[in-house]
């Protein structure tokens, strides 16, 4: 060590020479896409997303095309002599269910019900459990016991249940209101396991010097908490929002199959499947059409969501973690 | 080594700058079952006087758990103080909150140990050394992206590199952008927490030169920290040898390096390594028992004790004062019963006492 | 170690407590009329009157609630509205068929689980590695009744009609009993299996990884011995903890296993109290796999807490 007093300040050499300009610097998001666009499984499902997405879009279509509102029966047309519905053909294009409904208008709306609920309610979740998650690892003390406590509790009841005892209790039957309450509780049982992830992650924020140094130079809590904490979530609240998509989807889907989801009329693929679950024998499309529709989507959104994850952290372990 | 007695000499006439007066700082463990109620405490620094005088650089060694960091962010205001004063410019920082510690901070800024962990990943370099002139109002827009590429300029980056990412620079060059940011707002006292310890040895020399210079060209006050002995040498005008939270010595550069007084300066000295093959044959090495005691529960009497090839009964109770002692210069000060005589071989030293091991005992490993 | 399990212990009586009161409050904002749930539509208002004096309802919120905890902790649940037997013996003679089918799922999910996720961590990045990350996806992904559905669909339905009898519906249970259960099993286990491939893999990694299993291989000793010797049961742990908190909470979910496959167990019971409105029934399911659950976290916490004695700091 003693070349150091032999090296005199004027002496000073270049660091490392630069390399040359050539090397565009790319943001974070760039460098992600990037990657992202090399994951074919993650590309497909994007695809098939957007189809879907189009396919729900055009839900109303399809009632006109067919001339079968979502809500109306065809005991005509869509009931053979012996009370049977009709499976899939040039009027009903994928089968009628057992009251004569359009099962291809129906799934069409159900789309929309699973599409809706399942993102609304991702996103709610992950706006609580950040706003959670943030303030019970940045603030600590007392605030922190009493939030993480709260998240364990939530944790700890039988969501299935709760939730069937509020949709019972409440006796709800408007769509609309029904709707609300379904998305409310998804998001009230999904944000717990998200918020102890995010505070985990702020609490190790914490300890990292950049905090330090924003403190030392004078930054108030509120700007280290927007502008130095919350940056460095936006990846792990991404995937975790985009993998929390499909977990709603299946929960709207078995609420809706017991009954206590979205309301009839209003079809959902979870309803359809509880509500056809008697003729399956005879009439296989109605639970062929909504259970690949539900599968499809939900798969596409979690290989998404692991593909973002890959994109994001490129050294995560594929399927590391858990569930 | 005559730059240290110089040093001491300018430096006698300067005004101090800061003022360390008896600090403590303890971080308590708590436990319970409902209320937590404190069962432990770490004494991380347990009694700290320290001086520092305007433009010159005080330097602390210690070993890791020595508190050298804790004192370090109390000084910058980062961890509140247990007990004790910290005057900055006659003024007790301990107390300040609001915006006169908003003027404190502008006054004192820090340079951390780690290029990686102190610079926010997410943002571009422009925006992290900007960020002084955006929380102080100093300057925004082209003004402060101007007044940012200068600073790039000043501390040897390409100020054409504002808009990258952290991680698009080496250690060297992460730690000068660190160093721009606590220039940014032009402050009167930089505290370098172990500013090279992470740094290859080829880029830490660039990097003390850095600081050395810019001290020269903006009469900047620095408190200096490391436990490399050949770093705060080249650096420092006076040295603090700090021990489990006190300070066991504390002289100016160059006398402490020729004299040590306290057995554990002694000891760090002859651990240090020595460029000379042939000097370093002939020095004898003064090896310590077992490691630095828990600061949860700090020895009685001196700290050294345990460890130190001099201990007598006395030292186990009663705690020495940090003073002049007889042969050194007014501004030699050491904590110890039985200082290092000048020329006494420490090696083969016997302490008076019995000396324990503090290391751990480990379980029995199975298999 | 007694101080952990004291505070763990009133934990659990704080979280049982907690979901105690928000039933009760659930009860209490209720827009249904419960003495028109039970005295039917036709009931005069004399009679209305009367069922809420017997209820207790006309008392004060304060000292219905009072009356409310005091009888929970008598282990009282309260009667059916529909029929007035009481809920602690409804729930009793439909406990059996349940707690068998999540037994029978737990033992497959937890052997299918760790077996996969060691091949597939053994492999890890090869062919079987990604045909087992394949498999969790589409597990993950398929809701537990579209996967009844579909077995039942395919076993009973369709190869019944071949002749192949694989699935008996209708009581009682004691007979032809694997035929009954065997489907139940598989579709309760489904996802789980996958979450448990998922789990043991990720966990697996992280043990394989660590320095003492390459110390170990460094020994010479055997790759099987490394794997299972060494790695697997240091990589368990997370998984039978895990393991442990999920059995607990499955009961909640064998509602719509037990609707599929006309199974009469717990989950039944409460899928029929729904349509009938019987509110003392749901809440009685509900507190009763809320203490299974707290019960269940309340062993797992103290046992690991026994196995690892760094649990106990955090």
């Amino acid at each position: 060590m003693s070349m150091m007093s032999e090296l005199e300040p004027e002496a000073l050499p270049p660091e490392p020479a630069e390399p040359p300009k050539r090397v565009v610097g790319r943001t974070p998001f760039q460098l992600a896409w990037a990657r992202f666009k090399r994951d074919k499984l993650a590309l497909v499902s994007l695809v098939v997303l957007v189809l879907m997405a189009i396919f729900a879009l055009m839900a109303p279509l399809w009632a006109d095309w067919t001339g079968h509102p979502y809500d109306q029966t065809f005991p005509k047309t869509a009931l053979d002599a012996a009370g049977q519905p009709v499976g899939p053909g040039k009027d009903f294009w994928l089968g009628a269910d057992q009251l004569g409904r359009d099962v291809l208008v129906r799934a069409a709306y159900g789309a929309r019900i699973s599409l809706v609920v399942g993102i609304l309610s991702a996103l709610l979740a992950s706006l609580l459990g950040v706003a959670v998650g943030v303030l019970s690892g940045f603030v600590g003390g007392v605030t922190d016991t009493v939030l993480a406590r709260i998240m364990d509790i939530t944790l700890a009841l039988p969501y299935l249940l709760v939730a069937i005892m509020l949709a019972t209790t409440f006796q709800i039957s408007s769509v609309t209101a029904s709707l609300t309450l379904t998305i409310l509780v998804i998001a009230f049982f999904s944000f717990a396991s998200f918020g102890r992830i995010i505070r985990g992650q702020v609490m190790s924020l914490k300890q990292k010097e950049f905090i330090e140094a924003a403190r030392s130079l004078g930054a108030s809590n509120t700007r280290i908490m927007f502008v130095d904490v919350l940056p460095n979530l936006i990846a792990q609240v991404t995937v975790l929002t985009s993998l929390l998509i499909p977990t709603s989807i299946v929960f709207e889907a078995t609420l809706s199959f017991l009954g206590v989801g979205v309301r009839l009329p209003m079809p959902s693929w979870g309803s359809m499947l509880g509500e056809g679950s008697d003729v399956f024998q005879t009439a296989w499309w109605l639970l062929v059409v909504p259970a690949v529709l539900l599968l499809l989507t939900t798969l596409s959104f979690n290989l998404l969501g692991d593909g973002i994850r890959d994109a994001l952290d490129p050294r995560s372990d594929r399927i590391i973690g858990k569930k | 080594m005559t730059a240290g007695t110089a040093g001491l000499h300018a430096a006698a006439e300067r005004e101090t700058l800061v003022s360390v007066q008896g600090v403590v700082k303890h971080f308590p463990i708590k436990q319970g079952i409902v209320f937590k109620k404190e069962v432990a405490r770490v004494h991380a620094v347990d009694g700290v006087d320290l001086e520092v005088r305007s433009g010159e650089t005080v330097g602390i060694v210690g070993e890791s758990g020595s508190g050298k960091s804790t004192l370090a962010r109390c000084v910058t205001g980062l961890h509140p103080v247990t007990s004790g004063r910290i005057l900055f410019e006659g003024t007790d920082i301990t107390k300040l909150s609001g915006a006169g510690l908003k003027a404190f901070r502008k006054d004192v800024q820090m340079i951390f140990q780690d290029p990686y962990g102190s610079l926010n990943p997410r943002r571009r370099v422009g925006s992290i050394i900007g960020d002084p002139f955006a929380i102080h109002g100093l300057a925004s827009g082209a003004e402060r992206k101007k007044r940012v590429q200068e600073l790039m300029e000043l501390v040897g980056l390409n100020p054409e590199h504002y808009n990258r990412f952290p991680a698009e620079f080496s250690g060297g060059q992460r730690q000068r952008i660190g160093v721009a940011r606590a220039l940014a707002v032009r402050p009167k006292l930089i505290v370098c927490d172990e500013p090279v310890s992470a740094l290859d040895v080829s880029i830490q020399a660039q990097v003390i030169n850095l600081l050395k210079d810019l001290q020269r060209e903006f009469g900047l006050t620095y408190i200096f920290i490391a436990h490399d002995l050949s770093v705060v040498r080249y650096v420092s005008d006076r040295v603090g040898v700090m021990y489990l939270g006190r300070i066991g010595e504390a002289a100016a550069a160059g006398d402490l390096y020729e004299r040590p007084r306290h057995p554990y300066s002694a000891a760090l000295l002859s651990a240090a390594s020595i460029a000379d093959p042939d000097e370093a044959e002939r020095a004898e090495r003064i090896v310590l028992i077992g490691d630095v005691p828990s600061p949860i529960d700090p020895p009685s009497g001196c700290r050294f004790h345990p460890r130190c090839p001099k201990a007598e009964e006395r030292c186990t109770v009663d705690e020495p004062e940090l003073e002049v002692k007889e042969g050194d210069a007014a501004d030699h000060l050491t904590a110890c019963h039985f200082p290092v005589e000048p020329g006494e071989n420490l090696a083969r030293e016997h302490a008076g006492i019995r000396q324990e091991s503090t290391e751990p005992e480990l379980p029995e490993v199975e298999q | 170690m007694l101080r952990f399990v004291i505070r763990r212990l009133l934990y659990s009586i704080l979280v049982l407590w907690l979901v105690a009161t928000l039933v009760f409050v659930f009860l209490n904002v209720s827009p249904v009329p419960v003495e028109r749930v039970i005295g039917g539509p036709r009931a005069t208002t004399d009679m209305l009157e009367q069922i809420r004096a017997n209820l207790g309802l006309d008392q004060p919120v304060i000292v219905q609630y009072g009356k409310f905890l005091g009888r929970l902790l008598r282990g009282d649940l309260g009667d059916s509205y529909i029929n007035g037997t009481s809920v602690a013996s409804l729930i009793s003679d439909r406990l059996p068929t349940t707690l068998w089918l999540v037994f029978g799922a737990g033992v497959l999910w937890f052997l299918g689980g760790v077996a996969t996720g060691v091949y597939s961590a053994t492999r890890a990045r090869g062919l079987g590695d990604r045909a087992v990350t394949v498999f969790v996806l589409i597990g993950l992904s398929t809701p537990p009744f579209v996967m009844a559905l579909v077995l039942l669909f395919v076993f009973s339905t369709k190869l019944g009609e071949a002749g192949f009898t694989f699935f008996e519906a209708g009581p009682p249970l004691q007979e032809h009993f694997l035929q009954r259960m065997i489907l139940p099993w598989i579709a309760l286990a489904f996802l789980m299996v996958a979450a448990y491939t998922r789990l043991t893999r990720g966990s697996m990694l992280d043990v394989l990884g660590e320095d003492y299993i390459r110390t170990a291989r460094a020994k010479g000793l055997p790759e099987r011995r490394v794997v299972y010797r060494h790695g697997l049961r240091s990589a368990l742990t997370p998984v039978v903890t895990q393991f442990g908190i999920d059995l607990g909470a499955l009961i909640g979910s064998t509602i719509v296993t037990e609707k599929v496959f006309g199974l009469q167990g717990v989950g039944q019971l409460v899928y029929q109290s729904i349509n009938l409105g019987d509110t003392p029934v749901i809440i009685g399911v509900t507190l009763l796999v809320t203490f299974a659950v707290v019960i269940a976290n309340l062993v797992v916490d103290v046992g690991y807490s026994v196995l690892d004695p760094r649990v106990r700091l955090s």
